[in-house]
């Protein structure tokens, strides 16, 4: 191809290069045209999600995330129509197409302090955005009421729901923890008031793998707060983490001898208020007596036990009255629950004939009836005055009529230890009545004037007196005192006068000495003046 | 006033490369290039300007996706946003900088168009071999020239301004698809005017 003539061009043909310089245009064209269509397409579903308020959410900011990757984002917050609500259009991504279902939930993510934790810690510097959970209707929707609360569980979470029957809330709340060893494992969802109103429905869920352990003898109990029992061995508190006594929580675990059948798990559970009614053993299903009382039966309760040998074996279930138009009077009734499975082993030692289970009841409690088994309304508290049902065999009971027709069966009753107590009480109270307590007021009253009297003579005359008397020896006692005081005149007189005598005995004793001596010298005088005063000691000293 | 002759009356080339001076001897659609450095010759004819036309219109289609598609996205204290030429325009002269808000918009706005629009007169009075205001036009091209390097101060700014914001969770800056289309708009615009020759300008019709 190549013909080099030195001095003139080569030519050569290459019209194609010119065509080859529009492909440039092209290729830019069908990039821009591609890219175009292609931000078009990656729009998706747009949606108007309900808010109750637009705290935190801002038009054109506020990401939709599901799983935490942003799937869409708030374009625009406007308020409906009749201004209750807010609406917040959202555009979804393309991929966020499948996340229109008819029961998908949004809520919005913000940062919450709560009893059980803090939440959403990271929208504190991104900010709040909307969660998404996805829903698992296999319908569209592009209206959704959005959620006030964050739900507890989303789907996908493994795991498992189970549902509570409850007497009350008590202290659980949404989010509150489900443990099990104290480990938590689970919260609380949702709890809704039962349709009759006569209980509270909790939903749980529990994170795998803990679900395996909720099975058919799993027991629930509340271990919310602070339990403090005062027993015959003491004070016991029992407590759980701070967080249930602060939160509120639920505990869970099996029977020690769980029975046939712990593998599959119940949906619905009975939450007990705490631990030991919890693992008690079942009571099955009870057995109803009906009492008749003829007098009145204050403090005895709903609810209040029913003991047979001092054992717990069920309730009161009612308490009505009836009229007696005999005498006018209006005897109450009282229905008892009586659980037999609560006598525990002495069940199985009791004879058990096959049949009818009602039919036996009503042959075995007439026996027993005929063995002197009464019941008696007793007092639990003397201070409370509340009463409790006891079954008795009362030695020497008057026999009964029993109505083996009679539904629910009817046991005959004794007057309770109350009752007795009361008789009691109204005897002392008789003698007390009979006693002559004006006479002996009357008799007192006048020993308690003569003894004021007497008093007041005392007070005022004789007390006087020895009040002086006392003062007069005192002042005796002084001057004794000042007499015989060391430098007192007396004393120093005394002191002087018996010095005198001294010398003056001495003299004596000198003169005896020189009559001894001498006895001429009674007549002739002294001879010698000097010699009668030499001591009578050295004069004999000197003689020798 | 005698014009002198242009180089196309008296049937030369010059090779641009080596400066060799060889006969023009122009043949409708047949390249030629030059005996000694092999380079391909110049296009002094009206109906070589392809590359021109070509470069033009890349880069006026690429100027829609650069103007649609976000150039950047920022995220402050995790609030992100993506923000395409104009809306970063009408943010800052909202929230004040008219100064900033100014030059951004003559850098990425009127400056291209103009230039879209100088390289069009100036291809389309070529076309047409019109003798209409040469030396306005010689000007014309002048200005387009030395403004294309000035051109990419959209791409320096978001340059930049990534550069900078690196705080991670708490600010953060992005370049997004339409800075890269804006770029290839400048320099396709720029290789356009260098790919234009002015001399044409000068030539006659025939």
């Amino acid at each position: 191809m190549k013909r080099p003539v030195s001095g003139i061009p080569l030519f050569y043909r290459g019209r194609w290069r010119n065509a080859f310089i529009w492909l440039l245009p092209v290729v830019a064209f069908i990039v821009a045209v591609s890219m175009v269509i292609q931000a078009r397409l990656s729009v998706g579903p747009e949606v108007v999600i309900a808010f109750r308020s637009a705290a935190g959410l801002e038009a054109g900011k506020t990401a939709v995330k599901y799983k935490d990757v942003t799937v869409g984002l708030v374009k625009a917050i406007t308020l409906s129509p009749d201004n209750t609500q807010v609406l917040v259009r959202v555009a979804l991504g393309r991929d966020a197409q499948n996340l229109t279902r008819a029961d998908t939930r949004f809520w919005v993510v913000r940062p919450r302090v709560g009893m059980s934790g803090v939440s959403g810690i990271d929208t504190l510097l991104s900010g709040a955005y909307i969660g998404v959970d996805r829903g698992q209707s296999d319908e569209s929707q592009y209206r959704f009421t959005g959620l006030e609360i964050p739900p507890a569980i989303v789907n996908g979470m493994a795991g498992s729901q189970f549902k509570l029957e409850a007497d009350d809330l008590g202290s659980l709340d949404i989010n509150s923890p489900v443990y099990y060893r104290r480990i938590p494992v689970g919260r609380i969802t949702s709890y809704q008031l039962r349709k009759d109103g006569r209980g509270i429905d909790l939903n749980i869920f529990i994170d795998a793998p803990y679900d395996r352990l909720v099975t058919a003898d799993s027991r629930f109990w509340n271990v919310s707060g602070v339990d403090l029992s005062v027993g015959s061995d003491g004070f016991q508190l029992k407590t759980q983490t701070v967080a249930a006594i602060m939160a509120g929580g639920i505990a869970f675990s099996r029977l020690d001898n769980p029975t046939q059948g712990g593998l599959y798990k119940r949906t619905r559970y009975k939450l007990a208020p705490d631990q030991e009614t919890a693992m008690a053993p079942a009571d099955g299903p009870p057995v109803r007596f009906q009492l008749r009382f003829e007098h009145p039966l204050h403090g005895l309760n709903v609810g209040a036990p029913v003991e047979f040998s001092s054992v717990r074996i069920g309730h009161v279930a009612s308490v009505e009255l009836d009229y007696n138009p005999e005498g006018y009077r209006f005897p109450t009734i009282v229905d008892i629950d009586v659980y037999p499975s609560r006598m525990g082993n002495v069940l199985e030692k009791l004879p058990k004939p096959t049949g009818d289970t009602d039919l036996n009841t009503v042959i075995f409690t007439r026996e027993m009836i005929a063995h002197g088994l009464r019941a008696k309304a007793a007092a639990s508290s003397l201070l409370t005055g509340q009463l409790y049902i006891s079954l008795d065999f009362v030695p020497d009971a008057p026999e009964v009529n029993f109505d083996a027709a009679k539904r629910p069966v009817e046991l005959p009753t004794v007057n309770g230890g109350l009752t007795i107590l009361q008789d009691q009480l109204t005897g002392i109270a008789r003698k007390i009545n009979k006693m002559p307590l004006d006479e002996i007021g009357n008799n007192m009253n006048t020993a308690l004037v003569e003894l004021n009297k007497t008093l007041r003579m005392v007070n005022n005359q004789s007390l006087p007196a020895a009040n002086h008397l006392m003062q007069q020896a005192q002042q005796t006692t002084q001057d004794a005192q000042k007499l015989l005081a060391e430098d007192s005149p007396l004393v120093i007189h005394l002191l002087h006068s018996l010095q005198e005598a001294t010398r003056t005995l001495r003299a004596v004793r000198s003169l005896t000495n020189q009559l001894d001596r001498h006895p001429e010298s009674l007549l002739q005088g002294r001879t010698d003046d000097v010699v009668l005063n030499v001591p009578h000691s050295l004069k004999e000293g000197e003689q020798p | 006033m005698i014009n002198p002759p242009f180089a196309r009356q008296v049937q030369v080339c010059r090779c641009p490369l080596c400066g060799l001076v060889c006969a023009d001897e122009a043949t409708p659609g047949v390249r030629r290039k030059c005996p000694r450095c092999q380079t391909v010759l110049p296009h002094c004819q009206p109906e070589h300007s392809h590359l021109s036309w070509a470069l033009l219109l890349t880069s006026m289609i690429l100027y829609v996706p650069a103007n649609i598609f976000p150039v950047m996205h920022t995220s402050f204290l995790g609030y992100g946003s993506e923000s395409t030429i104009l809306s970063g325009v009408v943010a800052f002269w909202r929230s004040g900088s008219w100064g900033i808000a100014t030059i951004i918009f003559i850098a990425s706005v009127i400056v291209p168009c103009l230039k879209f629009l100088s390289l069009s007169l100036l291809l389309i009075s070529r076309a047409r071999k019109s003798v209409w205001a040469r030396c306005e036009r010689a000007r014309l091209y002048r200005i387009t020239e030395w403004i294309g390097c000035w051109s990419m101060l959209d791409v320096v700014v978001v340059a930049v301004v990534c550069g900078l914001l690196r705080f991670h969770a708490l600010s953060e800056a992005e370049p997004r698809s339409g800075i890269l289309y804006f770029g290839l708009v400048v320099i396709l615009t720029m290789l356009c005017a260098l790919s234009f020759e002015p001399k044409t300008l000068w030539e006659d019709k025939q």
